[in-house]
């Protein structure tokens, strides 16, 4: 930071130096977002690690037709699909965050911006494509 | 001019009292003039227990290099002046006393003076502080009342003033905004100390001015930046609970209750 050229202005020394309030609640609606999504993650991360890893012998039982069999399944489908999008929105909110904080120019700050909102847009899209247009009889091979 | 730390200083001109103790003062040192960047330098001085940080920085300063800079007024607490960073910890140097940071028994006591972060260094251990005021300012911490002047003072109940008693005690001395980790990376967010005072005007039963200053805190640069690391309450000198003033702001905004 340093000292700029406005700050040694005197002829008005009281004007305001920041851009008026936009009135927006986005930056409230986030931060609620994220407590919500974060408490619901909990459940559904932890729940799908237990079934994958733990439950049944775990993650040797997994192969083509396990995936297959579940996502036959609307619950499986709905919860996969939860858990995808609540994982995308609630990481790339907490980026956007962070890029925010810590990129010192605005140009920086734009392009790591649109970075993060293709690469959650690219995964978002296919990983609901995937879910939902999924074919258990292509060849396993 | 290459920045030499630790070059020997002769401090033999300080008066010694009975029972002081040499402690060495570590100062991190700027000079916009000569330096490129801030450098350490160290200084063995006598210290009573009883001595306050201020007194080593005074007797430096008179007795060993009067170009020392540092900001003071009042030397007892009150107006906020004299905040620093010692041993790593925002605190005014006129409130931490020498006993409190001395080493144990026969090992040598260092005590590391820096200015406050975020804000831009000018000399030593003094910052621009405009910024900070900027910020402030921007909250309007005045009184806003609509209508005729009452003809009598404004009536207030024990109750409705207690509600911001604990935000009333801020003095201004930016040691919790120099101490919020989110200041330090972007000095466009409000900052604890901002918001305090907002605090201080949003819950005062008197004011009809909290829906402007909840509409300015609920902004990009607002509350919903504070990331809870209570770094702001354990930096203030005068023990406000910073950190829950902001969860109160927050609570105000997410509810639209004041």
């Amino acid at each position: 930071m340093t000292v700029t050229p406005e700050a040694l202005s005197l002829d008005k020394p009281r004007s305001p130096r920041r851009p008026a309030a936009r009135r927006s609640n986005f930056e409230l609606y986030s931060w609620v977002f994220m407590r919500i999504s974060g408490l619901l993650l909990v459940v559904l991360v932890l729940g799908h690690l237990f079934i994958m890893n733990i439950l049944d012998g775990g993650v040797h039982r997994i192969n083509f037709a396990f995936v297959a069999g579940r996502w036959s399944s609307p619950f499986w489908q709905t919860w996969d699909l939860l858990m995808l999008w609540l994982a995308q929105l609630h990481g790339g909110n907490g980026l956007r965050v962070i890029i925010d904080d810590y990129a010192r120019r605005d140009s920086t700050r734009f392009w790591l911006k649109m970075l993060l909102y293709v690469a959650m847009a690219v995964i978002l899209v296919l990983g609901t494509l995937v879910i939902f247009t999924f074919d258990p009889d292509i060849p396993a091979s | 001019m290459t920045a030499v730390a630790d070059t020997a200083h002769d401090t033999s001109q300080i008066p010694a009292p009975e029972g002081s103790v040499t402690v060495t003062v570590k100062i991190l040192r700027f000079n916009p003039e000569v330096d490129d960047e801030p450098h350490w330098e160290s200084y063995d001085v006598p210290a009573l227990p009883t001595d306050r940080v201020l007194n080593l920085l005074f007797n430096i300063k008179n007795y060993v290099d009067g170009t020392l800079s540092f900001r003071r007024s009042c030397a007892h607490g009150i107006c906020g002046s004299d905040a620093m960073q010692i041993n790593g910890i925002n605190r005014l140097a006129c409130k931490v006393l020498v006993k409190d940071l001395l080493a144990k028994k026969g090992k040598q006591t260092t005590i590391t003076v820096a200015p406050i972060k975020g804000l831009p260094t000018m000399k030593d251990l003094y910052v621009d502080m405009e910024p900070f005021f900027e910020a402030y300012r921007a909250v309007k911490p005045y009184l806003i009342a609509y209508g005729n002047e009452p003809t009598r003072e404004r009536i207030q109940s024990q109750a409705d003033r207690e509600r911001f008693d604990d935000t009333t005690k801020c003095i201004l001395c930016a040691a919790c905004t120099s101490s919020c980790p989110v200041y330090w990376a972007d000095g466009s967010y409000f900052g604890p100390a901002a918001i305090v005072n907002a605090h201080r005007f949003i819950f005062d039963s008197r004011d009809e001015g909290s829906e402007e200053r909840l509409d300015i805190l609920n902004d990009a640069e607002g509350v919903w930046r504070c990331r809870t690391t209570f770094n702001c309450t354990d930096a203030c000198p005068r023990g406000i609970q910073v950190t829950k003033a902001i969860q109160e702001v927050k609570r105000a905004l997410l509810f639209k209750r004041v």
